[in-house]
């Protein structure tokens, strides 16, 4: 009976990944869509805590058990509650790597147990994927808060290739020979596994993390459902393999958007192609700067203006700022929308959020291609701390990395006004040509200082 | 031969499993808009701490005098819930500040 119950309780389970997963992908129910799977994963480790049972041995150890979650539960509350909206992609990260870290974990002590011997392939794939997914994950965390630099050396890819050579050897070697160092062999495996997904994600560049955490989040769900393999487990299997699928995809949908291929995302590191581009991007000239006053005289006296915004909003924490000057602007009759490049930002949706905490309505966040037949009836565009989204090279520039990806053309508009800390270059690294061009003022300084002093400005005039 | 032909036999409820989950993990997700796609890998994210209910059963199975599998297992149990509950609570949050925008 009570076994009946919890593979009920996992096909429900099952169920509700999968429509949170579709609820998710719609922006009406995609809170609920979160929801819904939440509670099935819920009543999935309820279930196996007090119904799972072996060959009729139920489960032991529950000070551990429960001692665990409370552990992981409060940590992981504080944690994500506590993040700033800057940091929630590194915190995603960082809850992937822990996914990661636990399937590694579950292959290191089923390997203890030998009567599993026929599991072995499996127990060895979850290992492997696990514990490239968690160091690969931690990588990544570190590259998005700036504690780890970017870094490659000369033959990265050939010594990644032979790396993940010598893990597949070893591995056939263990699996099929079963030899009495096995044991060491395991760990070799391991430690090796942990190495390269390090180097996996080294050398790729800080601006393409969002790209790399989607795709580990899939090899993580994999190891996931390499757990549900040994256990003969259909929820774990279900949703790992259903993560592994979707993460897949949506990493593909992320490149799409960048219009970029993943292995140009892998292989073409922002770092190396860099190096090429110094000497292209030489067209290099003088920029000018525009003061307060007469940003503010320019933006209300405007008809119409687009605020572009970018990861600098972001870091300056100045949303609330921004939405002040947008509502004191359409107070004087000023027509002022948002022009939301896909990839602005960390990450794809991440202006969108940004500026939905300060209440700003969703009508007047534009799409980009919405936002580039509009730029040519536009007096002022503010770029508020962006850079490659509005870099012209990404359109004529053959040599520049970012090549081929579709930008915001805000130089269709009259003025275009751009706010940054300093000339230096954005994220990716490269100069952007629109600071130097005749139509474009630059206004220094803190998004959000700037954007006080700004609205303070205006309403002096 | 015989081996991977008897051994995919043995494991077909799986297989066939895994290819219907493929599909269906293609199948919901294609039509999401870029806006989406950080909540969606969050909420994807979280769904994968399903691994947990290993680390559960891992913990549950082992023996009382086995120190290696208690502490390995205590801390896939940690770092499991740490997946499931931050990736929940995150991706809620990240949702939260597309429903005002309803207002």
């Amino acid at each position: 009976m009570e076994l009946n119950l919890l593979t009920f309780i996992y096909l429900f389970a099952s169920v509700t990944f999968i429509v949170g997963l579709k609820m998710l992908s719609h922006p009406d129910s995609a809170r609920n869509g979160n929801r819904v799977a939440a509670f099935g994963m819920t009543l999935a480790i309820l279930g196996t805590i007090f119904l799972y049972e072996k060959e009729g041995a139920r489960l032991g150890n529950y000070q551990w058990i429960f001692g665990g979650i409370l552990i992981g539960a409060v940590v992981g509350t504080l944690a994500a509650k506590r993040v700033k909206m800057t940091a929630m992609p590194e915190m995603v990260s960082l809850f992937n790597g822990m996914g990661g870290a636990c399937a590694a974990l579950i292959s290191l002590v089923e390997f203890d147990h030998s009567a599993v011997k026929g599991f072995l392939p499996i127990i060895v794939l979850g290992l492997v994927i696990g514990s490239v997914s968690f160091a690969g994950s931690i990588i990544a965390w570190g590259k998005l808060n700036g504690s780890i630099k970017d870094f490659s050396f000369k033959g990265q890819h050939l010594f990644n290739i032979l790396l993940l050579g010598v893990i597949v050897t070893l591995a056939s070697y263990l699996i099929i020979f079963l030899p009495a160092s096995a044991f060491f062999i395991f760990y070799t495996i391991f430690f090796l596994s942990l190495l390269y997904g390090v180097f996996f994600v080294f050398p790729i560049g800080g601006a393409d993390m969002p790209v790399v955490i989607s795709l580990l989040n899939s090899f993580t769900g994999v190891a996931a459902a390499c757990g549900g393999f040994l256990y003969d487990n259909k929820v774990m299997l279900t949703g790992g393999i259903l993560v592994g699928a979707a993460g897949t995809l949506l990493t593909i949908l992320m490149c799409k958007a960048m219009n970029r291929s993943l292995t140009n995302v892998l292989l073409g590191s922002f770092g190396g192609a860099g190096k090429t581009n110094a000497s292209a991007g030489a067209a290099v000239g003088t920029h000018k700067e525009i003061s307060l006053s007469d940003t503010a005289v320019l933006m209300s006296y405007a008809t119409k203006v687009y605020i572009v915004p970018g990861y600098g909003l972001a870091v300056a924490q100045a949303q609330h700022a921004c939405h002040e000057l947008e509502k004191l602007l359409e107070s004087k009759g000023v027509d002022v929308k948002y022009a939301i490049h896909p990839v602005a930002g960390r990450m794809p949706g991440h202006m969108n959020v940004l500026l939905a905490e300060a209440d700003v309505p969703y009508e007047k966040l534009l799409e980009m291609e919405q936002a580039n037949d509009e730029f040519s009836t536009t007096d002022v565009v503010l770029v508020l701390g962006a850079n490659d989204v509005v870099n012209p090279a990404a359109k004529s520039d053959t040599s520049s990395p970012i090549y081929g990806m579709p930008i915001l053309d805000v130089e269709l508009a009259k003025h275009v006004i751009v706010n940054k800390r300093s000339m230096k270059p954005g994220y990716a690294g490269i100069e952007n040509e629109l600071f130097f061009r005749s139509k474009t003022s630059m206004l220094f300084g803190d998004a959000k200082k700037v954007l006080q002093d700004l609205v303070a400005e205006i309403k002096n005039l | 031969m015989e081996q991977l032909l008897s051994w995919i036999s043995q494991h077909q409820e799986i297989l066939y499993i895994v290819m219907l989950m493929v599909f269906v993990g293609i199948e919901v997700i294609g039509r999401v808009p870029s806006v989406l796609h950080t909540p969606l890998m969050s909420g994807a994210n979280a769904i994968h701490g399903v691994v947990i209910i290993g680390a559960i059963i891992v913990m549950g199975k082992a023996a009382p005098t086995n120190y290696l599998a208690l502490i390995l297992g205590f801390i896939a149990v940690i770092v499991g819930t740490l997946n499931v509950v931050g990736g929940f609570v995150v991706t809620d949050r990240m949702l939260e500040m597309f429903s005002k925008k309803k207002k």
